[in-house]
Formats: C-alpha cells, sequence, structure tokens
C-alpha cells in the first residue's frame, strides 16, 4: 500500500502556493503512535507536517461550518458524506471550500490493538499488505489490520469520497452485499426489558463530557440543548436517566443527517457504544423514508419535508 | 405500597393542538361526555411544535404516559406542521422502544375539533393500555424519584 502523505502535501502546497485557500485542514501524527491531531496548514512549513494513515480518525467536516477563511480539506468517504449534509443545510459555501478526498482503507481501532500489546508500548508501528507492525522493547508483532478496524469502518459502504475537487489515490471497493444493520436487528430481536437494562447500563457509565457532541460534524448549533438554562431540559449530572435522555436527543437531532462515520464513538473516553444508538436511527430513516444521508447535495432532508403517503399506522 | 399502587391512577400528560384535539376535548365536555380523567392537558399551536423532547421530559418527570394529538393529515392549520410531526413521531416512537421503554407509553392520535366521541375514546384507550403497564419505571430523572407530587 502506497503512502499517500506525500501527495496529500503536495495537493496542500500547491492549493496555498496557487492562494486558492487560506488554510489546509488535515492530520498529522499524534504524540504516541497510533494517533493522529487534526492539523491546520496555512503555509509550506505547516504543510510539510501533513500525513495520512489508518489513525486519522477525526471528522474534519466538523472544522467547516462558520470557518471564515477558504479552506482546503482532507476528507475520507464518510468526511465528503457530512460535507454534503453541511452544503445542504446552508453551514458552508461550496465556492470556498476545495476538498481533498482521499479513498478510505478503514481506520483501526487503537483501544483493541492497545489490548493485545498488554501494557507493552509500541514505538514504532507500520502499515504494510493489509498487516499492521508493531515495535516495542524486545518485540514485533504483526496483526492483521481487517480485524482491528473500527465497527463503522466495517459496516462502511462509501469509502471513496462522495464529492472531490481532488481525489489522492485509487477508489477503494466495498462489498456491498453485507448487512450494514446486523448488529442493530440483534439487539432489536431482544426482549424490552433486555434493551433496557443495556441502555441503562451504558447510560450509567457516561461522563457527560460531550466529547460524542463536539466530534459530530452535525452538531453545530450555537448553544446545544442541553448546556441550556433557560429552560434547563437536563440536569448536567452524571445521573444515568439524564445520560440515557441527553443521548437520545442527541440521536434524534441528528436523525435522517448521520452518516455514520462513526466520529462519536471513537471520540467517546469510556467506550460507549453510541453507533447502536445512531444506527437504528439510520436503519429506521431509510425504512420509513427511504432516504440514506449524505449522497446528495439536493435531495431534502427527510425531516425536512414529508409524503403524504408517509406511514402513519401508530397513529390512532 | 400495595395499599398505595392499588389507588394508583395513570399520569397522562396530552399534547393537543390547539386547532383540532384541543376543541374535541372540549367539544367532548359540553356534550357532556365521560372520560377518563387521567389527562393533563398542555395546549400547544400544532402537532409539530411538540419537539421530542417535551415527550421523554414528561416521562422523566412523573407521566406515566404521553399522548401527542393533532389534526388529520390535510387538515393541519399551518398546512403541514402534522405531517412533519408524523415523520419525527415515527422515528421517536421507535427510539424509544429500542431502549427498552414500553411501546404504550408513548401515543399519537390525529383527532378534529368535531370529534368529541373520538377524544373521550382515544382517551380511554390510551389510560387503558398504561393502566396495565403499571406506573412507569424507566427513564425517571434521579431528582423525581423519591417524594414526587
Amino acid at each position: 500500500m502506497t503512502d499517500l502523505s506525500p501527495a496529500i502535501r503536495d495537493a496542500a502546497r500547491r492549493l496555498l502556493s496557487d492562494g486558492l485557500v487560506d488554510v489546509v485542514i488535515g492530520f498529522e501524527a499524534g504524540p504516541i503512535p497510533l494517533r493522529s491531531s487534526p492539523c491546520f496548514a496555512r503555509d509550506a512549513a505547516e504543510v510539510e507536517r501533513l500525513v495520512w494513515n489508518m489513525s486519522c480518525e477525526n471528522n474534519l467536516a466538523k472544522y467547516l461550518p462558520r470557518r471564515r477563511e477558504r479552506v482546503g480539506v482532507i476528507a475520507k468517504g464518510c468526511d465528503t458524506r457530512s460535507i454534503v449534509g453541511l452544503l445542504r443545510e446552508g453551514q458552508i459555501e461550496r465556492e470556498r471550500l476545495h476538498i481533498i478526498g482521499v479513498p478510505c482503507r478503514g481506520l483501526i481501532d487503537r483501544r483493541r490493538i492497545e489490548s493485545e500489546l498488554a501494557g507493552r508500548e509500541a514505538i514504532d508501528v507500520q502499515e504494510r499488505e493489509g498487516e499492521i507492525l508493531l515495535r516495542g522493547d524486545g518485540f514485533a508483532i504483526a496483526l492483521e489490520k481487517e480485524r482491528y478496524l473500527h465497527a463503522s469502518c466495517r459496516a462502511c459502504r462509501s469509502p471513496t469520497p462522495v464529492i472531490y475537487d481532488t481525489l489522492i489515490g485509487d477508489p477503494v471497493a466495498k462489498d456491498m452485499a453485507a448487512d450494514e444493520y446486523a448488529t442493530v436487528r440483534e439487539f432489536e430481536a431482544l426482549p424490552t426489558g433486555e434493551r433496557w437494562q443495556f441502555f441503562a447500563a451504558q447510560a450509567s457509565r457516561c461522563i457527560r463530557c460531550y466529547a460524542c457532541r463536539n466530534a459530530c460534524p452535525l452538531c453545530y448549533c450555537t448553544e446545544c440543548f442541553v448546556d441550556s438554562t433557560q429552560p434547563r431540559w437536563l440536569s448536567p449530572s452524571t445521573d444515568a436517566t439524564d445520560a440515557l435522555v441527553f443521548q437520545i436527543m442527541r440521536v434524534m437531532h441528528t436523525a435522517g443527517r448521520c452518516v455514520d462515520c462513526g466520529a462519536c464513538e471513537r471520540a467517546c473516553p469510556v467506550g460507549l457504544d453510541l453507533r447502536l444508538l445512531t444506527k437504528k436511527v439510520e436503519k429506521d430513516v431509510e425504512e420509513l423514508f427511504h432516504y440514506k444521508a449524505g449522497l446528495d447535495v439536493h435531495e431534502p432532508m427527510p425531516l425536512s419535508t414529508f409524503s403524504p403517503d408517509d406511514p402513519g399506522d401508530f397513529i390512532r | 405500597m400495595e395499599e398505595k399502587h392499588s389507588h394508583w391512577e395513570p399520569r397522562i400528560v396530552a399534547f393537543l393542538c390547539n386547532w383540532c384535539s384541543y376543541a374535541g376535548a372540549d367539544l367532548a365536555g359540553t356534550s357532556r361526555l365521560q372520560y377518563a380523567p387521567n389527562t393533563r392537558t398542555i395546549r400547544v399551536p400544532c402537532a409539530g411544535r411538540v419537539s421530542p423532547l417535551f415527550i421523554v421530559r414528561a416521562l422523566m418527570h412523573g407521566a406515566d404516559g404521553v399522548l401527542v394529538s393533532g389534526c388529520h393529515p390535510g387538515d393541519c392549520h399551518y398546512l403541514e406542521g402534522n405531517y412533519l410531526a408524523r415523520r419525527r413521531f415515527g422515528l421517536l416512537k421507535r427510539l424509544l422502544e429500542y431502549v427498552g421503554i414500553e411501546e404504550e407509553r408513548v401515543q399519537f392520535a390525529w383527532v378534529s375539533a368535531s370529534e368529541g366521541g373520538k377524544f373521550a375514546h382515544v382517551v380511554a384507550e390510551v389510560a387503558e393500555s398504561v393502566r396495565a403497564l403499571g406506573p412507569a419505571q424507566r427513564l425517571i430523572s434521579a431528582r423525581d424519584q423519591e417524594g414526587a407530587p
């Protein structure tokens, strides 16, 4: 697998030197292996920091709304779907945005790799032919990459950008036959009480840090309902009910907009299964309104439109 | 506890659209129709005004059930408020069931201003189905768990 970082740096350098954008938003190497951080490159020197690898897990569409500069953004397939949504919602101007699309081969779940290392520290990480090579003090192991992908990446159906100005790398094919909602269907089949027990237990672990919200490109409200004090909808406590209601409302707000990039789940410091909720709503939106988010800039958002024939059998 | 339970009556928060269901409830009253006294009415300008948050908050703070009632499709005073609400509520209903809230806790109806009889009937059915479930135990706010009014 070729390293796309040099090609990305070239494209970023050209955009900046041609004066087409004021900043290129991409990734730079994080402080430790398997981590990357968002990077804002404004000149040729800063461009040198840009990298591309299997730990570029943020959804950079997050940084686009309300930005005054002309922006170049490095975007994976899911990021571009978020951008489509933001364009549709009038949050960003297409003319001021240059999308450097990068077909994505999946991001790896560093927590699962860490548990594989059992306390040992990897100093050097390389990706090669579907394998992750980890080296540290007195050890070197190779892991099969496919097995350590994030769940959202395994369910992903659009690894290749759906909208872009420049495309770097070859399109990535994806198995469309697999059921992306398999986990949700399994969970739906459980008895009501068991489902409740599961979510009550999940919610009791939530520390209300709002990392999920802050990582989500759709959460661009100037004041989130959960921060509102007039009225105070929810107490800012870590009480499980408040936490669960926060999550219920968060997924209602992203209903028909969520592209399942998985950024919320990756950002969660306590490892909640947030996609079990977002994916459920995504499935229902597809079933009820035949809509898939982030694919078409011209299609109206499903909750701001309707059809007289919408399902209404639940209404007396 | 036994004693308390035997006297328990479900408390149902009813969000009623000003242009139809609220008038329907009024008609039920002026027509001297008997209906279950379990609802606590909140008048709203449209079913579309009802945020999912209102419904969930009602359940958090003491409602055993929630009824949202608006105008029949095609009858909305604002032309499309009830259509938009129908999409939103369809998703909310499925989501609440998914997280383990009993299906009957949150219900929806179309009741026009001339349907006093239907209103009485809907309230009776909703009250009966919530009574069968017993007091709400899930999604109760910690602050309300003890000494709720």
